[in-house]
């Protein structure tokens, strides 16, 4: 029967590294996930998975038992993803909502207001969805990442972000808005009566 | 009912579920209600679909826990430091010329002291930069030729068919070697403080940790992968530039070294 996390941090607790080992083999992927979500890039992805867990070895220690130690995994491959985008270049700086709502409006002006047939180019929603990404902080994308993929409510995003629980809305709020400044103009229709898009 | 519109704000809470519970019903209300604010919230839904959509979730290739543990591994062990430690833990021909610069120092210094009538006092200063000269050099050949080992791997893997799979148990033995030496060169480049080199030594560092921690049959995949994060990042051409920048240096080593007997 595999262990439990629980049974392994206690084997990994007294330097049995086979049983970090399993922790690692059992959570490397989600780690992975997050991380390439939250810095874009798969090669900084890997670093995150290494310092993620490199951290918790070392804070092992000060990991209670009856906590889940996937969720504080999270904690500390969130951290270590923003500690990793606020160390790049500035090749990735966060645009102001202004600089999208002028990229927006040139579009619209110019009469390039796409088609339909324009949201089958997967590729170019693909391109604005990744944009959009990058426009925006660290704060934000981490705050988006957690409430739109990882399903965390705002008060588990403020404390694995050790934010308040309204500077962690606003987060959201503005990381919401800009994508939808990025990405409205691709998928605008004129049928806005009883969609049923999400669930 | 309340008569104002949602704000965006609101509109976002209600979409995740996280509007405060009294204020749930009311928004929920209103939706239903007020059309402008239903068309806004669809539009706010469609946006958010597709990045559900499209957002492209990459999964890591099947060996990647494997590869993650034989890089996490080794900075789990606790980390040696001082001189007689990187002694022991050089690679072999390293090791045993610093051991031999030891040898040479040692001998250099009991000379001076047993000597009967010395010349001039010892001077301590030029025997510690004439070792450390010594050590420099030993050090830029072996990096040199590990960077030559090391490039003559990355190429033979570029080199392997793109269908090619089947035993590789070779290349993954020449990787291992070559990997715990990397690590050495690479720590040593970290306290030295030269970052390109150790950010080099670590991309190669990642290459061979890949293919060490590859099953003895590797698939076409797995050997894909590796030629793709060794093309991506340039290593080859990054490779050979370092190593002939190293030869360089050997040569200004050399100079140095035969400069004052001429």
């Amino acid at each position: 029967m595999p262990q439990t996390d629980a049974a392994a941090v206690a084997l990994a607790r007294d330097g049995d590294s086979e049983a970090f080992r399993a922790l690692v083999e059992r959570h490397s992927r989600a780690v992975f996930r997050l991380a390439h979500r939250m810095t874009g890039n798969p090669s900084d992805a890997e670093d995150v998975v290494q310092d993620t867990f490199l951290k918790a070895y070392k804070q092992l220690g000060r990991f209670e038992s009856r906590a889940n130690f996937g969720t504080w995994l999270h904690r500390i491959a969130v951290n270590c993803s923003i500690d990793l985008i606020r160390a790049r270049p500035h090749r990735e700086a966060s645009h102001d909502l202004a600089d999208l709502e002028q990229f927006g409006a040139a579009e619209a002006a110019d009469g390039q207001r796409p088609s339909p047939e324009r949201l089958m180019l997967s590729t170019e929603v693909q391109a604005r969805i990744s944009g959009a990404m990058s426009a925006l902080s660290p704060m934000e994308r981490a705050a988006f990442v957690l409430r739109h993929f990882e399903g965390q409510s705002i008060e588990e995003i403020s404390q694995a972000l050790g934010l308040k629980t309204n500077a962690a809305k606003h987060s959201i709020f503005r990381a919401v808005k800009k994508r939808r400044h990025a990405l409205e103009p691709l998928v605008a229709a004129p049928d806005l009566a009883g969609d049923a898009a999400h669930g | 009912m309340p008569t104002r519109h949602l704000t965006d704000d609101e509109l976002i809470l209600h979409y995740y579920g996280e509007a405060a519970p009294v204020q749930e019903p009311d928004a929920a209300a209103h939706l239903e209600a007020c059309g402008l604010c239903r068309g806004e919230y669809a539009r706010l839904k469609r946006v958010l679909g597709v990045i559900d959509e499209k957002a492209v979730a990459i999964e890591p290739p099947p060996s990647f826990e494997r590869t993650v543990w034989a890089r996490l591994e080794p900075n789990l062990r606790p980390a040696r430091r001082g001189w007689v430690s990187w002694l022991l833990m050089s690679p072999a021909p390293l090791g045993l010329a610093a051991a031999v610069v030891a040898l040479v120092a040692g001998a250099f210094f009991a000379g001076r002291a047993l000597s009967p009538a010395p010349a001039a006092p010892p001077d301590a200063a030029a025997a510690a930069a004439a070792i450390e000269q010594i050590r420099e050099r030993i050090l830029l050949s072996d990096l040199g030729a590990h960077l030559d080992r090391s490039q003559m791997a990355l190429v033979e893997l570029v080199s392997t068919g793109e269908d090619a799979a089947g035993d590789i148990s070779s290349e993954r033995s020449r990787a291992e070697q070559l990997v715990a030496d990397n690590r050495l060169y690479r720590q040593t480049a970290e306290e030295t403080g030269d970052a390109a080199l150790s950010e080099l030594l670590d991309d190669i560092e990642r290459v061979l940790t890949e293919v060490a921690a590859s099953p003895l049959s590797g698939s076409s995949r797995d050997l894909a992968d590796v030629r793709r994060r060794i093309e991506s990042r340039d290593l080859l051409f990054k490779v050979r530039v370092v190593s002939s920048e190293i030869r360089e240096r050997q040569k200004t080593a050399d100079q140095r070294q035969a400069g004052p007997r001429s």
